[in-house]
């Protein structure tokens, strides 16, 4: 069954026509080819394809596109203004080696910067705690811990 | 101060935006105008005939585009022993085979179309382990070899075997003896990103294949057997690769789905694209190697080691890889950890109904490591000598050269275990004063360092090319594929060039622009990239100095000119910039200048400047561009495998682990403290990526110590994915990790730095094994070291001890 399903996506309106048994990692990568969430598992159990919606962060394989209708969308592409700046959680991933082969990083950072929002000041047990849904094969999560630590001194520093 | 400008400092990625944007393109981000969606039957027995196979429904359902079997398709054979079929004929060895392939239109229609597709089997006895496998009367995997003779039992005819010193002398001399039958798991390498390519054909025949590999170049060689039999041959290939989401090993070998996507690109016309999906990358690519290894080593009175003697088994599964060459990586640990004037190796490797097994990385070392060093603090208890003190007396030194002829140039395992055990707290965490439960352990290394010969050339190409604006293009055959190589490259480019890292670039690996090199594995990265660019740069910059005879002087009048312009009063007097020769020039941060004056802005050009004035020539005659290449081959040896000696590496890297645990009695769980690594890397070329690579390396061998293991019944894999297959996340890694390194300057080394990418993985799990035999005083023989078996081996240390109070 097909159904139109609309939302706000990086803060554009989008309205697409899809089966409603798609997830919304499925449309996002092959109906609107935004490629930057990944599908790392495509079971909910990696967090590689973590994106916010209404800003909380959901693991969009299993989330059924159906019900982001109405909402707002924010994936990774969302935080890169074109030409602009990184935000301030990939500039501290950047800068504290919180990527390597950069496949978890989408979803990694989306689920910092939920974590972000909700709790601005994380020690690192919560910080870990709060990115257990995302594995990493590549960094042994110490620099992205040290990276989400030194993103949330960045905002609490110059508060966006 | 750092005699250096660039190497050591913290520098950041340089594809580090792109993947934190979401912008860097991996296999599924790709696609390409026209292309198809190939999927893959694979076997549903682990040993059985093949009768029939029926695709007719699968060809009849709407938007397929080709369904091919072994029927259909030219024969083409693969695998390091050229053992493998690409479609299989005949029969089936293992889950993994693959019988029948689609092309249709879409992802869903090409899946519809695999599960149409009907195979009729006659299963076959199967054996599953190498005892069934080695066992009389065992029915064969392979009934010839890839040359048709007929074979006579599943042993894997790929000897590595050696003996040095006189062992028979070495045991009279032995104090103390220990002995042991050590396990290692499958494992899964279990990369984020998936695999997947997509081959497309020109109308010339020529091919491209865009594939996450990690070797561009042997994947050539390969797929050019695969022209041949579908009669192009001659035709180009070419293999690029795109972003790798982490590799681990999987890219070491090219794979039956490669050659399917060409197969079917072919039959279609198409480009067609192969991707997997989780539990796929799971049952369908292929696991690190399960081994069992007998270990038996003595010392002398005093502690010093007098033999080592070692066999391992490897369950290779039903197919050979690069992989069943661990054995040759597993002969540098033991012949050359530590000071061992007697040592004899043997190994046999055997086909299994197993899914067959590739490498991952430390390639058999961090196999070997684990009975080497969990013995060792055995041998220290049955000798009563503290196990950092033994480890201290049989430590290797620079300038040894050891029984298998590894020349160790430099060695900095003394200055790790030093550093290892103040870190740590040695003495105190094994003092009187510690809590009841808890211990330390500790596990020394030796991992290649600067390449591993066992292939004809271990050598490494580079281009570099400067453009009009004093950028410099890097094309480089290696893979960047998480592990900091472009973060390194960049920095030794710059540094051994002059300019600033910002202006150097590094292409995407394509074998039609990069020069050849033998693929990423083996630490070898940095270390060969490094070399190579350090030759092409002293070209480059020879060639610079040379041009810049003839045009400085004119651009030194432009500058003057421009100053004078500018109202500002210079005087030139003093210093003849008119004639300075090639020798009196240097490059430093993308400026030209003379080294008699340095400081002088007027007497500076800007390389990009410079490199205009040499291309568009006003003097008239030809003005040139500067492209330079450099192939580094480095000054090592293949061994005689039979004999297990050759000097296989430039440079070995040393390392040492320390540990400190908690169990829980009652319930077995370990929980690990605090983990301090010290390694001696050579020189650290980028910080940043260093740490990664050792975080990294060491979170995979904790999973190795205590969860990971892949879960098999009658060959078929039951923890296809995370759900069941636990590997660490964030919060199981909650214990501080200490790293520290030591710079030896291997004069081999780019810089002086040693490959660094494997060695985290390597000592991780005999240094937890050690601190949990201090702890609780129980030795776990077989990885991963459950919460069940440590309940289990209290449980049998208690009736021992209750049966020795009874007697
Ligand atoms: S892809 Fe969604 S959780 Fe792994
Ligand atoms: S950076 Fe490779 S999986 Fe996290």
């Amino acid at each position: 069954m097909r159904e139109e399903v609309a939302f706000r996506l990086n803060g554009h309106d989008v309205a697409v026509e899809v089966d409603v048994h798609r997830t919304l990692l499925d449309v996002l990568r092959d109906v609107l080819g935004e490629m930057g969430t990944k599908e790392g598992c495509g079971e909910g159990e990696c967090g590689a394809c973590t994106v916010l919606v209404d800003d909380a962060a959901v693991v969009s394989c299993l989330y059924p596109v159906c019900e982001a209708d109405g909402t707002s969308v924010t994936t990774v592409e969302g935080l890169f203004e074109p030409g602009g700046e990184l935000s301030p959680v990939q500039t501290a991933y950047l800068e504290f080696g919180g990527t390597q082969c950069g496949f978890c990083t989408p979803g990694m950072i989306m689920a910092s910067v939920a974590l972000l929002a909700e709790n601005p000041d994380p020690s690192e047990e919560e910080i870990r705690y709060a990115l257990t849904g995302n594995l990493c094969r590549c960094t042994g999560y110490v620099q992205i811990v040290e990276s989400v630590r030194a993103a949330a001194e960045l905002m609490m520093e110059r508060p966006a | 101060m750092s005699k250096y400008r660039h190497v050591g400092t913290e520098a950041q990625r340089p594809e580090g935006a792109d993947k934190l944007a979401g912008t860097a393109r991996y296999i599924h981000d790709i696609t390409v105008a026209g292309m198809l969606h190939g999927a893959i039957k694979f076997s549903e027995h682990a040993h059985a005939r093949i009768v029939h196979i029926d695709t007719s429904r699968a060809r009849a359902l709407s938007g397929v585009r080709s369904v091919i079997t072994a029927d259909d398709v030219p024969e083409v054979r693969y695998g390091f022993m050229r053992d493998n079929l690409v479609l299989k004929k005949g029969k089936v060895r293992q889950f993994r085979d693959e019988v029948a392939a689609v092309a249709a239109i879409d992802p869903d229609i090409a899946r519809e179309a695999v599960d149409l597709i009907e195979v009729e089997y006659e299963p076959l006895p199967s054996v599953f382990t190498p005892e069934e496998a080695l066992a009389e009367g065992a029915v064969l995997i392979h009934e010839t070899d890839a040359a048709g003779r007929p074979r006579t039992s599943n042993v894997v005819p790929l000897p590595c075997r050696h003996a040095s010193g006189d062992l028979d002398a070495a045991k009279e001399r032995t104090a103390h003896v220990v002995e042991g039958t050590y396990t290692v798991p499958r494992i899964q390498q279990a990369a984020l990103g998936t695999s997947g390519c997509i081959a497309e054909f020109d109308r010339n025949g020529n091919l491209t294949i865009t594939t996450k590999t990690q070797i561009p170049f042997l994947a050539q060689r390969d797929f050019n057997s695969i022209l041949a039999a579908l009669g192009l041959e001659g035709r180009n290939v070419r293999v690029v690769v795109p972003a790798v989401g982490g590799a681990f090993g999987t890219g070491l070998d090219t794979h039956a789905y490669e050659y399917i996507s060409i197969l079917l690109a072919w039959t279609t016309g198409k480009p067609v694209r192969i991707l997997y999906d989780r539990e796929q990358e799971f049952a369908y690519l292929s696991p690190r190697q399960s081994a069992s290894m007998f270990i038996r080593q003595g010392c002398d009175a005093e502690g010093r080691f007098t033999f080592r003697e070692v066999d391992v088994v490897q369950d290779n599964g039903a197919y050979t890889s690069w992989g069943a060459t661990y054995p040759n990586v597993m002969l540098v640990a033991a012949t050359s950890l530590y000071r061992v004037p007697a040592v004899r190796f043997d190994s046999r490797i055997v086909y299994t109904n197993n899914t067959y097994c590739q490498a991952m990385r430390g390639y058999g070392n961090p196999e070997i490591t684990w009975p080497i060093e969990s013995s060792l603090d055995d041998l220290a208890a049955a000798a009563g000598i503290d196990p950092y003190e033994m480890r201290l007396l049989n430590s290797n030194q620079p300038g040894d050269v050891t029984p298998m002829g590894l020349k160790l140039a430099t060695c900095g395992l003394t200055e790790c275990l030093d550093r290892t055990a103040a870190r740590i707290d040695w003495k105190e965490a094994r003092g009187p004063e510690r809590r009841t439960a808890r211990g330390v352990g500790m596990a020394s290394l030796i991992n290649v360092g600067g390449g591993g010969k066992i292939y004809a050339s271990d050598g490494s190409g580079i281009i570099l090319k400067l453009d009009d604006f004093g950028h410099v293009n890097v094309a480089y055959g290696g893979v960047e594929m998480g592990q900091g190589l472009h973060s390194a490259l960049t920095l030794m480019v710059a540094e051994a060039l002059g300019v600033e890292p910002e202006n150097v670039h590094i292409n995407e690996t394509d074998t039609a622009t990069s020069p050849w090199d033998v693929g990423t594995h083996a630490s070898r990265g940095a270390f060969m990239a490094g070399n190579a660019a350090v030759m092409a740069c002293e070209k480059l910059r020879a060639r610079i100095f040379e041009h810049a005879e003839k045009v400085y002087p004119a651009e030194v009048e432009r500058n003057l000119a421009r100053l004078r312009d500018r109202g500002e009063d210079v005087s030139p007097a003093g210093f003849d910039y008119t004639s300075v020769t090639r020798d009196r020039f240097d490059l430093q941060g993308g400026r030209l200048f003379v080294v008699d004056a340095p400081d002088e802005p007027w007497l500076q050009i800007d390389l990009g400047r410079f490199l205009r004035a040499v291309h568009f020539t006003k003097e008239g005659g030809v003005g040139t561009i500067f492209t330079e290449e450099a192939f580094y081959e480095p000054p090592t040896e293949l061994p005689d495998w039979d004999r297990g000696i050759g000097n296989m590496s430039a440079s070995y890297t040393f390392g040492v682990q320390g540990v400190e645990v908690e169990v829980d009695v009652d319930t077995g769980e370990v929980r690990i403290l605090r983990l301090v690594a010290v390694t001696d890397v050579g020189r650290v070329l980028s910080p940043q990526a260093l740490r990664g690579q050792m975080y990294g390396g060491i979170a995979q061998g904790v999973g190795y110590a205590l969860y990971e293991e892949i879960k098999t019944e009658e060959g078929r894999i039951l923890n296809a994915g995370f759900t069941d297959y636990k590997m660490p996340s964030a919060a199981d890694l909650d214990f501080p990790i200490e790293l520290e390194f030591v710079e030896t300057d291997d004069p081999y080394g780019p810089f002086g730095a040693k490959g660094a990418g494997e060695p985290g993985i390597v000592a991780t799990a005999p240094a937890v094994g050690n601190a949990i035999f201090d702890a609780i005083g129980v030795r776990i023989l077989d990885l991963p070291i459950t919460p069940e078996k440590i309940i289990r081996a209290l449980r049998e240390k208690e009736t021992a001890v209750a049966g020795a109070g009874g007697g």
